[in-house]
C-alpha cells in the first residue's frame, strides 16, 4: 500500500481527528478491568487469570511498536492504522469467540496477542505524518494523538460498563459485549484509515500548510538506536513514566491511606474521584504540555516534568497527609507531568533525529514504558506491602516508595542534561529533490 | 481530462466538521463521565 499522498488543497486539520480516531479506539485497553469481575465469575478464573490479555496486550504493544515502526514507516499511516483496526477489531471477534465456547484461552489470544500488535501499530501509526503536517507544532499535534490514548479509556470504562449491564455479565452477554466492541471499533477507527494523508513536498503546486516531509539533519532508526542520545531519552521516559505509575497504580487505596487516621477520612466512593481527576490531570498534561514545549523548547519542558515532579514528591512525601488539597494538587500535577512525557517525546525524537524515521525512532523508545509498566507497580506494591509487614500505616507506608520516586525523577533530570544535538557523522545525506519527488510523493491512485 | 491547477480545491470545511464531530462527541461523552465521577471525591 502507496502511502497516501494529500491532493491539492488538503487541510492539515483534517490528520489530528484521524489520529485521534486511532487512539482513542486503542486507548480501550486501560479499561480492560471493567471486564474483569464478569470474567473472573462467569469463568472461574482468578484474579491474576483475567489480567492476562491486558498484561500480554501490554507486552505486545511494546514488541509490535518497536519492532513493527520500520515497517510504519516504510509503508506509510494508512497501512498502519489498517492493520490497527484489523488487529485491534479482530482481537475483540476473537474474544468473542473465546467468551461464548467459554474457552479463555482463545480471550487471552484475541485481545492480548492479536489486539495488542494493534496497540503498538496504532500508537505509533500517526505519529511521523502528523510532525511532518505541523512542523511548526510537533508537540502540540502528538499531543492531540496521544492524549486520545488517555480518553480512550475515559470512553470505554462507562461505554463498556453500560454494555455489560444490559447485555448481562455471564459469558454470553461478554461475548455479544466484546462483538458490539469489535465491531464499533472498526467503524470508528475507518475515519483515520480513510482521512489520513501524508502531506506533498512544499515546493509542489497547491500544497498550501503541507510543508516538506524532511527539513533538517535526519537519522535512521538503526543508527539512532547507537547514538548516546537515545538512550538519554530512554532513561528520561523511564524514569519519568515511572514516577507516573508510582502513583497512579494505587491511587485509590493512597488516598485512603494517607487520610486514615485525620478529621477528613477519605471514603472508597470519593477515592475514584480521585482517579477521575487523576485520569483528566493525564490527558490534560498530554496536549497542554505537549503544547507548551512547542514555545518552552523539549528540553526545558523535561526540565520542568522531572525537576518540578521531584519537588512534588517531596511535597506529598512532608506535607502530604496534613492537607487534602495539598495531596490532590501535588498528584495531579505529576499525574500532568507523567502524561506531558509521553506525548512530547516524538517531538523531542523529532529535534534530534529528524522526521525521516521518526515513527520508528518513537516505538523502539518505547520500550521505556514497558520497562516502566513493571517498575513503577513493582517499587510501590513492594515497598507497601514490607511497610505494612513492618506494622506501619497510614503515610508512612508510602514515604519510602516516594523518596525512591524522587531518586529516580532526579537520575531522569541529569539524564536529560546529558542529551546533545547529534553527532553530524550520524545524519543521511541529504536527499535531492528529485528522489525526493519519486520515492516519498507517489500519486493518490496509487 | 481536466487540469487540476485551473480549478479551485474543493471546500473541505464540511469534512473537518464532520470529522472532529465524529472523535469529539465520544469524547465529550468520556469528559462528562468523568466529571461526574471526579465530583465524588468532593462529595462523596
Amino acid at each position: 500500500m502507496s502511502p497516501p499522498v494529500a491532493p491539492a488543497g488538503w487541510s492539515r486539520w483534517l490528520v489530528p481527528p484521524a489520529a485521534l480516531s486511532v487512539h482513542l479506539s486503542i486507548g480501550q485497553a486501560y479499561a480492560w478491568s471493567v471486564f474483569k469481575p464478569p470474567l473472573e465469575s462467569s469463568l472461574g478464573l482468578s484474579g491474576t487469570q483475567s489480567a492476562l490479555p491486558f498484561q500480554l496486550a501490554i507486552v505486545m504493544l511494546g514488541l509490535s511498536a518497536a519492532f513493527g515502526g520500520t515497517l510504519v514507516e516504510r509503508n506509510g499511516p494508512r497501512w498502519a492504522m489498517t492493520v490497527a483496526l484489523v488487529c485491534f477489531s479482530s482481537g475483540f471477534l476473537i474474544s468473542a469467540l473465546g467468551a461464548a465456547t467459554e474457552q479463555y484461552w482463545l480471550i487471552v489470544l484475541g485481545y492480548g496477542f492479536v489486539g495488542g500488535i494493534g496497540l503498538g501499530i496504532g500508537y505509533i501509526s500517526p505519529v511521523s505524518t502528523l510532525i511532518k503536517w505541523f512542523p511548526d507544532r510537533p508537540g502540540m499535534a502528538t499531543g492531540i494523538a496521544i492524549m486520545g490514548f488517555g480518553g480512550g479509556a475515559l470512553i470505554a470504562s462507562p461505554w463498556s460498563t453500560q454494555m455489560l449491564q444490559s447485555f448481562g455479565t455471564d459469558s454470553s452477554g461478554i461475548a455479544l459485549a466484546f462483538l458490539v466492541h469489535g465491531l464499533s471499533y472498526a467503524v470508528f477507527m475507518a475515519l483515520g484509515v480513510l482521512l489520513v494523508r501524508v502531506p506533498r513536498g512544499e515546493n509542489r503546486e497547491g500544497t498550501a500548510g503541507a510543508p516538506s516531509a524532511f527539513q533538517g539533519p535526519q537519522v535512521s532508526a538503526n543508527t539512532a538506536v547507537r547514538t548516546p542520545q537515545f538512550w538519554c531519552l530512554w532513561v528520561v521516559l523511564c524514569m519519568n513514566v515511572t514516577a507516573g505509575i508510582g502513583i497512579l497504580e494505587k491511587a485509590a487505596p493512597m488516598i485512603q491511606d494517607f487520610f486514615k487516621n485525620t478529621s477528613t477520612p477519605v471514603s472508597v466512593s470519593a477515592s475514584a474521584g480521585f482517579v477521575a481527576l487523576l485520569s483528566a490531570a493525564n490527558m490534560a498534561g498530554r496536549i497542554g504540555w505537549s503544547s507548551t514545549s512547542d514555545l518552552l523548547g523539549r528540553k526545558n519542558i523535561y526540565r520542568v516534568y522531572l525537576g518540578f515532579g521531584a519537588v512534588m514528591y517531596a511535597l506529598i512525601a512532608l506535607f502530604g497527609d496534613s492537607s487534602k488539597p495539598l495531596f490532590v494538587l501535588c498528584a495531579m500535577v505529576i499525574l500532568s507531568f507523567y502524561g506531558g512525557g509521553f506525548a512530547t517525546v516524538p517531538a523531542y525524537l523529532k529535534d534530534l533525529f529528524g522526521t525521516y524515521q521518526v515513527g520508528a525512532i518513537h516505538g523502539r523508545l518505547l520500550t521505556a514504558w514497558s520497562t516502566a509498566g513493571v517498575l513503577g507497580p513493582l517499587i510501590v506494591n513492594w515497598i507497601a506491602d514490607h511497610q505494612k509487614a513492618a506494622g506501619k500505616s497510614g503515610a508512612s507506608l508510602y514515604e519510602l516508595s516516594f523518596i525512591i520516586m524522587i531518586g529516580l525523577l532526579v537520575v531522569g533530570f541529569v539524564a536529560n542534561e546529558l542529551v546533545r544535538p547529534v553527532n553530524a557523522r550520524h545524519h543521511i545525506p541529504a536527499p535531492r529533490e528529485e528522489t525526493v519527488d519519486v520515492e516519498r510523493q507517489q500519486p493518490e491512485s496509487a | 481530462m481536466s487540469n487540476d491547477s485551473s480549478q479551485s480545491p474543493p471546500d473541505r470545511r464540511p469534512l473537518i466538521a464532520f470529522a472532529w464531530l465524529w472523535v469529539g462527541a465520544p469524547l465529550a461523552y468520556g469528559l462528562y463521565e468523568l466529571v461526574q465521577k471526579a465530583t465524588k471525591l468532593f462529595t462523596g
